[in-house]
Order: structure tokens, then sequence, then C-alpha cells
């Protein structure tokens, strides 16, 4: 278990270097003048940006060589300190603050919720395998997980919160604001994962000791609750690992359409607007969001199997 | 015995105040598209402005005359070089302290040394002298007090700065003050203690920005928002429709238009751009893309903008046969794909327009389709809006499709200043100037006899009319959607003050 902790320590590690410096090097690539970017990002479309732009490259010391803008920029990174947004003024840490609290309530809202739909419609579907439950969660994950975010967030709208008023369209503050967008990621989410959980109990059923557990009398619901549980819930909680990526990527997305001031939105604002530190801060926020999922995962799927692993 | 008034009675009668005492503290929940990115002035000053948490020396009322801000009162000396303007009595910051015309001048002096409009006017000095502020001109600007109505001159208190010098709170001087405020998109507001002038009606504001117009439109139709700003024009009719709405629309002094490079070969000949302003559809556009056939610009100032707009202007109108000889006559002759060509070269380039106004894009697809029609390829090139002013500097640019704000002065000098000077600017005109025209808005800069002004006005915009640097496309509206929950809105077409204060809850 100690190796497991210290191996996503050192991917954190690399995750910071790789992060930093890609960030750098994609955005300098993008095209275009980055202190008219900025000066853009700053003060607004209708404003004439030439002499701010001017400004800010001296502000931002955009005019000096490239490879020395990078070691200035690793170099901050080295000693912890994420800066300052270039177009808010604000430390990137309060700004990560802010955002990143929005994010994680929001993520972990919509993973809660896909935990108490996906896998127990899947178990429901794998105890009866090809019987109506199964077939119907089929179609159901197929419908739900072909339907990008955005439009699964618009029918979610219009469904709870026009035709029945039931949930705010937009906003963030309370519970409230939170169910429609949770929903949105929650249901793409339990889509595949009440698959997997399907395939893990349908796996589960078959076995032996299963069939030895059915003859030898035991209840179905003891069974299920002893024996099926435990087993099947390895691959699911591998899995969640990777369903954060798809929770990241629908972040941006629902982020935008129901106004949550979630990392999602900063970064696609820090992107157009050429904002280095907050592009570097937000990816950093994310990618390390994601080694420390992995890294539960991990813990959790240690303690669910605890023998060692077969090399 | 039973007692006098029943207990049952009370307890009703309190339960009914409480409610009513919940409703008034309700707040007023406020959409719009703006985000509050950074707190500086320069950036999201116009939010407070519009929200009436700061004040600026100078205020326009909803027909574009200058009325008072922070300053009752202002004069000019006689020789137009000297003005004086009257702090109001009692004016208090929402930390106490008093606004003093020390406090004034500071904040104008570092205004003026920054990177907004006020940096344009040829101030020589801004000095305090009891309760007014005194600012000396370097030469006559009659211009001067509508400056001071554009949201970078908000006036702040010295405990909005901190230690970096930087902007780090906002403390105004306007009937709301900041109650929390989560950059960038939400801000609540409640009614400021320090406030002298009349009560606002709604104790508490809930503003928050929400970029997408779509869900806008959504929060209004399901009241989950009472006020909110800027519709997009697909949803307008929707929204006309619900019973519970009360939409608003309003003509705003802004103006999309062709910014055309006047010193590429394509576009120096002034006859090739009036062929292409005769090959545009402008009705067409504007019935199908903004729903409104009356927005299509027949000169380049709305006729929001009193005085810039002269009825007796013969109209930009399409005319295809029109444009095809001006064309011929320029020496473009058809090759034989349909496309122009003159020398060997075909009349082909990059139309540059940006997605920050969501009809921009649609609206240049649309123009690409109609000047084909007589024989002109543009390819449609959507980016960035920075990359129209970098492209303008680098003399690279060919054609952008802008959308140009003439109310950042309430005056349209300002921005005609600024846009047809030598050289020309950011959004203005790119290779091209005028001598006459630079003469005039000069001469008008410093005449404040309305009388006077009106002949050169009317001779300024019949030179842009005649030489077209900027080919005029569309005018705008504004839409505001208002629940019926609430009154007393009322709209700015200049949008420099919400009038928050002044709305309240309906009976």
């Amino acid at each position: 278990m100690q190796r497991l902790v210290l191996a996503r320590l050192l991917q954190a590690g690399l995750v910071v270097l790789v992060v930093g410096i890609l960030c750098f090097v994609l955005v300098r690539a993008l095209p275009g003048d980055p202190a008219m970017r900025i000066a853009a990002g700053r003060y607004g479309p209708d404003a004439n940006i030439t002499e701010a732009a001017e400004q800010v490259r001296r502000e931002l010391g955009l005019d000096q060589p490239l490879l020395v803008q990078l070691g200035t920029s690793l170099g901050q990174l080295a000693r912890l300190d994420l800066g300052h947004s270039v177009v808010t003024g604000l430390p990137i840490t309060k700004e990560l603050r802010i955002q990143l609290g929005a994010t994680l309530w929001l993520s972990g809202s919509a993973l809660v919720l896909s935990l108490l739909l996906g896998p127990p419609i899947g178990l429901l579907a794998g105890l009866r395998r090809g019987g109506w439950v199964d077939n119907a969660s089929l179609g159901g994950a197929i419908v739900l997980r072909s339907l990008p975010p955005f439009v699964l967030g618009l029918l979610l709208i219009l469904i709870f919160a026009m035709l029945l008023g039931l949930f705010p369209p937009a906003g963030y503050g309370t519970w409230r604001d939170l169910a429609l967008p949770a929903l949105t990621l929650a249901l793409g989410l339990a889509a595949v994962s009440s698959r997997v959980a399907r395939d893990a109990v349908a796996a589960v059923v078959r076995t032996p000791y299963l069939a030895f557990a059915r003859l030898k009398g035991l209840p179905e619901p003891v069974v299920v609750r002893r024996h099926v549980l435990r087993n099947a819930a390895i691959p699911v909680v591998s899995y969640l690992a990777l369903q954060a990526i798809y929770l990241i990527e629908g972040v941006v997305v629902v982020e935008t359409l129901f106004g949550i001031p979630g990392i999602g939105h900063a970064l696609v604002h820090a992107v157009i607007a050429r904002d280095v530190p907050m592009v570097q801060g937000t990816a950093l926020a994310m990618g390390l969001l994601f080694v420390v999922i992995a890294a539960a995962v991990d813990l959790t799927c240690h303690w669910l199997d605890p023998r060692p692993k077969r090399i | 015995m039973e007692p006098p008034v029943s207990r049952k009675f009370v307890a009703i009668a309190i339960a009914m105040l409480a409610m009513s005492g919940m409703a008034a503290a309700k707040p007023l929940k406020v959409v719009g598209p703006w985000e509050i990115a950074g707190i500086d002035p320069a950036q999201s000053g116009f939010v407070f402005s519009r929200m009436q948490v700061a004040e600026t020396l100078v205020s326009v009322d909803t027909d574009g005359k200058l009325t008072a801000g922070l300053a009752t009162s202002w004069s000019t000396s006689e020789d137009g070089l000297a003005w004086r303007f009257r702090l109001r009595d009692g004016a208090r910051f929402h930390d106490d302290s008093p606004v003093t015309a020390a406090v004034v001048a500071d904040t104008l002096r570092k205004v003026q040394g920054g990177a907004g409009v006020f940096s344009q006017v040829p101030v020589a000095g801004i000095e305090p002298d009891g309760q007014d502020v005194v600012i000396r001109l370097s030469k006559p600007f009659a211009a001067l007090p509508a400056y001071l109505v554009n949201f970078t001159t908000i006036i702040l208190a010295p405990s909005s700065v901190g230690s970096s010098g930087k902007v780090e709170r906002i403390v105004g001087s306007g009937p709301y003050r900041v109650k929390s405020l989560t950059p960038p998109l939400n801000m609540q507001l409640e009614v400021a203690p320090a406030w002298a002038g009349a009560k606002p009606g709604v104790a508490e504001v809930d503003y928050q920005a929400v970029g997408q117009g779509e869900t806008r439109a959504l929060m209004a139709e399901s009241g989950e928002a009472d006020l909110v700003f800027s519709m997009l024009p697909v949803s307008v009719e929707r929204l006309k429709r619900n019973p519970n709405l009360d939409v608003r629309i309003a003509t705003i002094p802004r103006t999309r238009m062709l910014k055309v490079n006047a010193a590429s070969p394509l576009f120096s000949d002034v006859r090739v751009r009036r062929a292409i302003s005769a090959a545009l559809d402008r009705e067409g556009t504007t019935r199908v893309i903004l729903r409104n056939a009356d927005l299509a610009a027949t000169q380049l100032f709305p006729k929001a903008l009193a005085g810039w707009n002269d009825p007796e202007l013969p109209p930009l109108k399409r005319d295809l046969a029109a444009a095809k000889a001006l064309l011929a006559e320029a020496g473009w002759t058809p090759g034989a794909d349909g496309i122009l060509q003159k020398d060997g070269k075909p009349f082909s380039f990059t139309l540059l327009t940006y997605a920050s106004w969501p009809e921009l894009p649609p609206i240049a697809t649309a123009i690409q389709a109609q000047l084909k029609q007589v024989g002109i390829d543009a390819k449609v090139s959507v980016g960035n809006s920075s990359e129209i002013p970098a492209r303008h500097k680098d003399g690279t640019l060919e054609m952008g499709l802008v959308s140009r704000l003439y109310s950042i002065v309430p005056d349209a000098i300002g921005t005609l200043r600024d846009d047809y000077k030598a050289g020309g600017s950011d959004w203005g005109a790119t290779g091209w100037s005028s001598d006459e025209l630079n003469a005039l808005v000069e001469t008008m800069a410093q005449t404040s006899d309305p009388a006077a002004r009106a002949p050169m006005q009317k001779r300024a915009i019949a030179i842009l009319q005649s030489e077209l640097p900027s080919i005029p496309v569309t005018w705008s509206e504004l839409a505001i959607v208002a629940n019926k929950r609430v009154t007393g809105l009322r709209v700015d077409p200049l949008e420099v003050n919400y009038g928050l204060a002044s709305i309240r809850w309906a009976q």
C-alpha cells in the first residue's frame, strides 16, 4: 500500500512538470499576438486595445526571448508560486479556490448521483441476464451516452425547469442550482457504469461459488449482499478512475451551459485570452484532481481485494 | 372572557407581516451577459456604474442629454481652457468617508494616465478647489463633460486601493454597495446606508452573469430571474408572447460595419467601396438574422444619436446593377469562373470577424453570399476580436466586420475623433483619412453651441457617406426582459445606468 501512495506521489510530481512546460509551450504556439489577446481579455471587444497591448507587453515582459520566459515560468512553479492572472490580476490560488470549489461540488454531486443510479440498475440487470431490465437498461445507456452533455443538459432544462418548474435553469449558489447540471453529468456516467456493473455481476453469477451459495439454501438477498457485491465492485470501482476523464471533459461544457463559475469555464476563457498562469493553474488543478481520484480508486480497490497482485 | 383581539388573529397578522417583510427582503435577481473579469475600473467599471454602485461626475438621461452625476453643475471659463465641476453636497462613500474634491482630483489624474478614453482629452492639470474640481486643458475641448460619463472615470474611495496600488475593492458612492463579489459570475448588492438620496425600492440585488443567450432566455421564461439584459433576436418573439414578461426594446448607438483597408489595391478606389455597399442586402440580412428590418443601416449613425443622423442624406441601398457598373468602371472584368479580375489577379480577400457578438459570424456569411453575386470572392474567417486591431497595426487587414459602439462617450465626437484621425484606429478607418474631416472634427470638439455644430456635423456625415472608409451594414437593438413582478424599469439606450434604484416590486 505504501508503494501505491508513493507511485501516485511520483505521478503527481510528473504531472506538475509536464503540465507546466506543455501549457507554456502550447499557449505560446497558438497564433496571434499574446499581448493583444490579453488586452482584449481585460478590456473587452469594444475598447481600443493597441496602446493597452503595449502596456501589457511591458508589464508582463512578453518581449523577452521565449526561453527566458519559460525559465521564469518554471522557476515560479518550482517555488510553488502559481502567480497572478494576467487578465484579472487576482492571485491564481484565490481564483482556483473559488473555481475548484464550484467544480468539486459539481463533480462530487454528479459522481454520487451516478453511483446511486448506475450500479444498482446494473446489479438488477446482471442478476437476470437477458431479462427486461437488462435490455431496457442497455437501450437507455446507449441513448444517454450518445447524447452530448450539451444536448442532454438542454433537454433536462426544458423538462425540469421550463415544463415542471422544479429547478432553476442556470446559476450557482444553492443545492437547487446544482441539481440539473449534476444530473446531466450523472446520467452520462451512470449509463456506462451500469453496463460495467451489469457485466461484473453477470460474471460473478456464473461462478461456481455463487452456484454453491444458492445450492446451500441461502436466501437471494443474502447471496447478493455477501458474495456478489464485493466481487462485482472491483471492476466498477476501477472504472471510476476512467470515468473521471468523462467528468473533466463534461464539466467544461456543463459549466458554460449552466453558468457555473468552475474550472472548465475558467480554462476556456483563459485559453482564449492567452492567460498562461491561469491555463497552467487550471490544467494543474484538473491533472492533480485526476491523480487524486486515481489514488483514491487504488486504495479502495486494495481494501476491496487485499490479495497481493500476481505479477 | 374573550381577549379583545383573538390570539389567532394576532398570529395570522404577525405571519403576514413577516411574509411581506420577507418578500420585500427577497433580492432582485438580475441576469446579464457581462462577466466581472477583474475589479479594475478600466476593465469592469461598467458593471459597477450600471448597477449604481459607483458614480461618475456626469451622467446622461434616457434621451442622451448630460445630467448631474457626482457633479451637480459645471461651467467653463471664457477661453474654454478651465472647467469647474461642483460636487454634490453631502455625498459619502460606502465606507462613510466624504467625497471631497481632493479624492476626485486624485482619481481623475490616475485615470488620465491610463489607457481609457479620458486619456484622449488634452488635459493640462486637475486640481481641487474647495468643493469644486478644476480641470485645466491645453486647448478648448467642448466635449469634456461627455468624457466624464464614461465608466473608466468612476470615482472610488481611497480605501478601494490596496497596498499594491491597484484597486482591490469597490467602495463607491452610489445607492447600492457591494455585499459580496464572487468574480467572474456573481455579485450581491445591498442598499448603502451612506446614500443620502431617495431610498431605492429594492433592498437587495443579486447579479448573475450568464454568457449563453439561450440560457438567459430560459431564466427569464422560467421566472427564476426578475430582470434579464441582452436577449438574442431569436428569443425575443417567444418572450413577447409570454404573459408574465415585459419585453422592452431600445435602439442603441452601435453600428455593425465593414472596416475596409483603403490602402489595399483592392479597395483604394472609392468606386469599389461604393459598389460593395450597393451589393449588400441590408434589409434581408437584418430581417432574417436580427429579426427586425428597421435595423438596416442607411448611414453610419443610427437615429438614437441625436444630431448625428441626417434624415435628408440619400440612404445606402441595394442596387446590383449600379454595383456591377461601378466595378466595371474601376477596371474589374468577370473572369471565366465569374469572379472579377484585374491585371490577372482575382478579386479575392479574407473577411475577418469575431464571435464575441454572436450575430457577427452569420452576418459575415450573408455578406459573403451577397458579394459573390457581383463577382467578389470573400473568405470568412472568425477569430478573436484582438486580431482586427492587430492586423490594422501591421497593415495586413483586408476587410473586417466589426461592431462599433458610439456611446463610449455620449457625444459621438469622441469616437469620431479617434476612429478617423490620420493613421486610423483599431475600429475606425484603415489606410484612409480626410484633412477636411479632421479639420471639421477638431473645430467641432471646441464648439459647444449646437447651432454652430449642426452644419459641421452634416458635412462630416456626408463625407463619411460618400467616401465609405467604413461601410455601415446594420444598426443594433438591446432587448431587456422584466418579469411583471417588478415595475419602474427604465431602459437607457446609452447603457450607462440601469436605474436599479427606481425599480419596485409590483403590488
